[in-house]
């Protein structure tokens, strides 16, 4: 460190309390890497504020200083969006866990950042829950969910993060604290909150956040049914679609998979199908019944090899756990993987998983694919042997290739983990320079000296140039949109 | 894009114009010049099997409603829409409807956006896919905005499927109070609406809860019983499309006072009350506390003043004779940020 980081240092000791800034390089190891384990960067301090107001001093050091800083929740991200940065400092919000309100009349929740997903539904059950639910829900923050606009199983019908944040407490990377929105929605001026959203962390840290959650639907039936392949169990998937019927989930995982978490769990997956479809109804009792009678028709006249209903929870539990466990189960298959997150339209699916096969051939390497198959988010499983020399860097240049099908098909580079550092050189593939440009402009009206989170999202770094002018009355504030007080 | 190259030329300030149904919404333009979307009026996909569609923003939402009604889909937007609303000026001003309640409002049905900058720079965010997190939300950003960041020129959509069959409970009371109640009774309980709204007009109340699908009477039944366990009159209505036009409708007028409040839930006593006493109609969602007093004639400067104390509220509708006056942005914060961000994305405040 030199004299500049050790000042810096000292001045965070002060805000937070000598006990919560970590500096031996042992304990900062734990902070190199986030769910991603291929970028690793050993941060100057690690620094965990209890509070907004020790939030913002430690921001407000940062800004005098001029030390970039990362944000980071559980570190359970999928895309290297909390690495840190060498030289910067990480701001650890896992602290900072308090359940704040709990209004029930209102369906609201008001928590603090470092509250785990799975902490929200657990406080307002048993007659209530909050939606978003990825996988990593047991131990993935509020935050970080916030800032990955985070999704889950059950987003097809119920939507995303940013569809249940109705109001954020910040600290812009100056250091003032602000406040977007609240418990009531549709707050006035250009929607900011949604802006915010799914920002990675470049635009600031939430101290508070305000979340909306619904009542738990009154029915849930699932099922699962095996087919001989993906293209087959995906012709399904668009029967059920095309009928109306919104499922709570639609999952598929191709045989590949199905081995790996077969294996891993026991669930009783049969290892010889080509595909196993994952379809949960939720709702009110009857219609749910109506609806999941129709699934079970769509399913046989597809030509299902066989389909197994949940009779009871338990039974719903165990079907879950494969589809839960595919990723944690690649380690059967292959000693690494390399996870991709795409999204294609649904009726290019047969295609796409056409081009991915072929793409496996053409590199040798095995290619198992999970994927949320109501909305077309497919993830990947590139999976090698990293001790043999080169494995790794095919992996990655396959997994670009698939990237590239799934754009080229009208999709999206990422689904819900973001792009972070891992994907951000895709990023040509969907967004020209005048895009890039836009996204710049609202990066440097946030953060006009870049410091929160530098080096994710953008492709290449880009300067914020000065606002022209002394300052003018903005036809924003005539127009009563925006104040200045 | 011929409309990006005619904003960046325009030599003095401009307002960007849809159909020009809700001009009354907002200031007035001065010597701005106006910059009409018209001439964007294709819908440019409709992928049925991906439930999606991309739209120019001059596209008249009711247009773009028959060609996906077509296809047994909808976009689940439904403002009051008379006079040929486009789709680009409802997301612009982040109007809404009924539907809101199921399907959420613009900023969660609009999935990709392109826009053109006051400097002529076109940009798109977001996508054709219903899930994506590349880049920043600029289409969120560009919600409600007004036209004052940047020019809409198309919006990528989701769309859903329509439902099959339609029914409503109707609750009547005339108590503030049990109407509140019997609102409140369905947003918390276990049942699934397309929509559930509140009304209050002239001392009288209703509930109003619209349920879709093969068993749509049956759950409306079931709402029926919770709300006459809440001690309101009940009754079921199968031809129920005129009972949420005028919800609709109560959302506009033609010559008077529309003032949009964003509450909660545990408001709707209060705000019946508001209504009560200046002779104003609310209507609205129940379950998101979003709520629309309209007030043809009386005391305006009244009403806003018993409003604007207690509520986020935002004028929509605005008679002559009431002078405009901004919205007021409860926290500070937010507005000068919403400046630093106005500062980037028109420097020069061509956009008005």
């Amino acid at each position: 460190m030199d004299g500049r980081q050790v000042a810096l240092v000292e001045e965070l000791q002060a805000a937070v309390g000598d006990e919560h800034v970590v500096t031996h390089e042992h304990q900062l190891r734990t902070y190199e890497s986030d769910g991603l384990l291929q970028y690793a960067v050993t941060p100057s301090a690690v620094v965990l504020p209890g509070s907004a107001e020790e939030v913002q001093a430690v921001v407000r050091a940062c800004h005098r200083a001029g030390v970039p800083w990362v944000a980071r929740g559980a570190g359970s991200g999928l895309s290297g969006g909390a690495t840190p940065v060498a030289d910067g400092i990480v701001i650890s919000l896992s602290r900072m866990r308090r359940i704040i309100e709990v209004d029930l009349p209102n369906q609201r929740v008001v928590v603090e950042p470092g509250v785990t997903n799975i902490a929200v539904s657990q406080a307002v059950a048993p007659d209530h829950f909050y939606p978003p639910d990825p996988s990593s829900q047991i131990v993935c923050t509020i935050g970080g969910n916030v800032a990955e606009n985070s999704g889950g199983a059950h987003c097809f019908k119920y939507g995303f993060t940013t569809n249940y944040v109705t109001g954020l407490e910040l600290v812009l990377p100056d250091g003032e604290l602000v406040q977007l929105g609240g418990k009531e929605l549709d707050h006035p001026g250009p929607d900011l909150l949604g802006a915010f959203v799914g920002s990675e962390g470049t635009l600031g840290v939430a101290t508070r956040i305000w979340l909306r959650i619904v009542p738990k639907p009154e029915a849930v039936r699932t099922l699962v049914a095996f087919f001989g392949s993906p293209i087959q169990a995906g012709e399904v998937v668009s029967s059920i679609v095309a009928g109306g019927i919104v499922p709570g989930a639609i999952e598929m995982m191709d045989n590949l998979s199905i081995q790996a978490a077969e294996g891993y769990t026991g669930a009783g997956y049969p290892t010889d199908a080509g595909a196993a479809l994952v379809v949960e109804l939720d709702g009110a009792e009857a219609e749910c019944e109506a609806r999941f009678e129709e699934v079970v028709g769509i399913c046989e006249r597809a030509g299902a090899d066989s389909i197994r209903v949940a009779a009871d929870e338990a039974e719903r539990e165990l079907i879950w756990r494969a589809r839960k466990a595919a990723f944690a189960a690649m380690g059967r298959i292959a000693p690494n993987y390399y996870v991709q997150d795409s999204v294609i339209p649904r009726t290019r699916l047969a295609e796409v998983l056409g081009r991915i096969e072929e793409l496996g051939r053409e590199f040798s390497l095995k290619v198992a694919n999970v994927f949320h198959a109501g909305d077309g988010n497919l993830h990947p499983l590139v999976c090698y042997d990293g001790s043999v020399p080169g494995e790794a860097e095919r992996a990655e240049e396959l997994a670009g290739l698939i990237v590239k099908a799934c754009v080229d098909a009208g999709g999206s580079i990422t689904g819900e983990h973001g792009v972070g550092v891992d994907k951000k050189r895709y990023m040509p593939q969907m967004f020209g320079d005048d895009d890039l440009g836009t996204f710049q402009r609202l990066r440097c009206a946030f953060d006009p000296d870049q410091r929160a989170n530098p080096g994710k999202v953008m492709p290449t770094p880009r300067l914020c140039g000065e606002v022209p002018g002394p300052y003018r009355r903005h036809p924003l504030e005539q127009a009563g949109l925006a104040e200045r007080l | 894009m011929e409309l990006a190259a005619e904003l960046a030329g325009a030599p003095g300030t401009v307002r960007v114009r849809g159909a020009g149904t809700k001009l009354r919404w907002a200031p007035d333009s001065g010597d701005a010049s106006e910059l009409s979307t018209a001439g964007l009026d294709r819908v440019v996909e409709h992928n049925a099997g991906d439930l999606t569609a991309v739209l120019e923003a001059g596209v008249p939402l009711a247009r773009a409603q028959e060609v996906f009604a077509s296809a047994g889909q909808m976009l689940a937007l439904d403002p009051p829409a008379a006079g040929g609303a486009t789709i680009g000026g409802i997301v612009a001003t982040n109007d809404s409807g009924p539907l809101r309640a199921r399907y959420g409002g613009a900023r969660d049905l609009v999935v990709g956006m392109r826009v053109a900058l006051a400097d002529g720079t076109v940009a798109k965010s977001g996508g054709k896919v219903i899930k994506n997190v590349a880049g920043y939300d600029l289409a969120k950003l560009f919600t409600g905005s007004f036209g004052t960041l940047g020019a809409i020129l198309e919006v990528s959509v989701r769309l859903h499927p329509l439902p099959s069959a339609t029914a409503t409970a109707v609750g009547h009371t005339r108590s503030a109070h049990l109407l509140a109640g019997g609102a409140a009774a369905l947003t918390h309980a276990r049942v699934e609406q397309l929509g559930l709204d509140v009304r209050w007009a002239a001392g009288a109340g209703m509930v109003l809860a619209r349920f879709g699908g093969s068993t749509a009477r049956e759950q409306a039944e079931a709402a029926a019983g919770l709300l006459r366990d809440a001690g309101l009159e009940a009754e079921l209505a199968v031809e129920d499309g005129s009972l949420w036009d005028a919800q609709r409708e109560a959302q506009r007028s033609p010559a008077g006072l529309v003032a949009k409040v964003s509450a909660l839930q545990t408001d709707v006593e209060e705000l019946a009350g508001v209504a009560e006493r200046f002779g104003a109609t609310l209507v609205g969602r129940a379950g998101l506390g979003l709520l629309w007093l309209r007030l043809d004639e009386g005391d305006f400067a009244g009403l806003l003043a018993e409003l604007r104390p207690r509520f986020v509220t935002a004028v929509l509708d605005r008679p002559s004779s009431l002078p405009f006056a901004a919205a007021e942005s409860r926290h500070p914060g937010a507005g000068l940020l919403a400046a630093r961000v106005k500062e980037r994305f028109d420097p020069d405040g061509k956009l008005v």
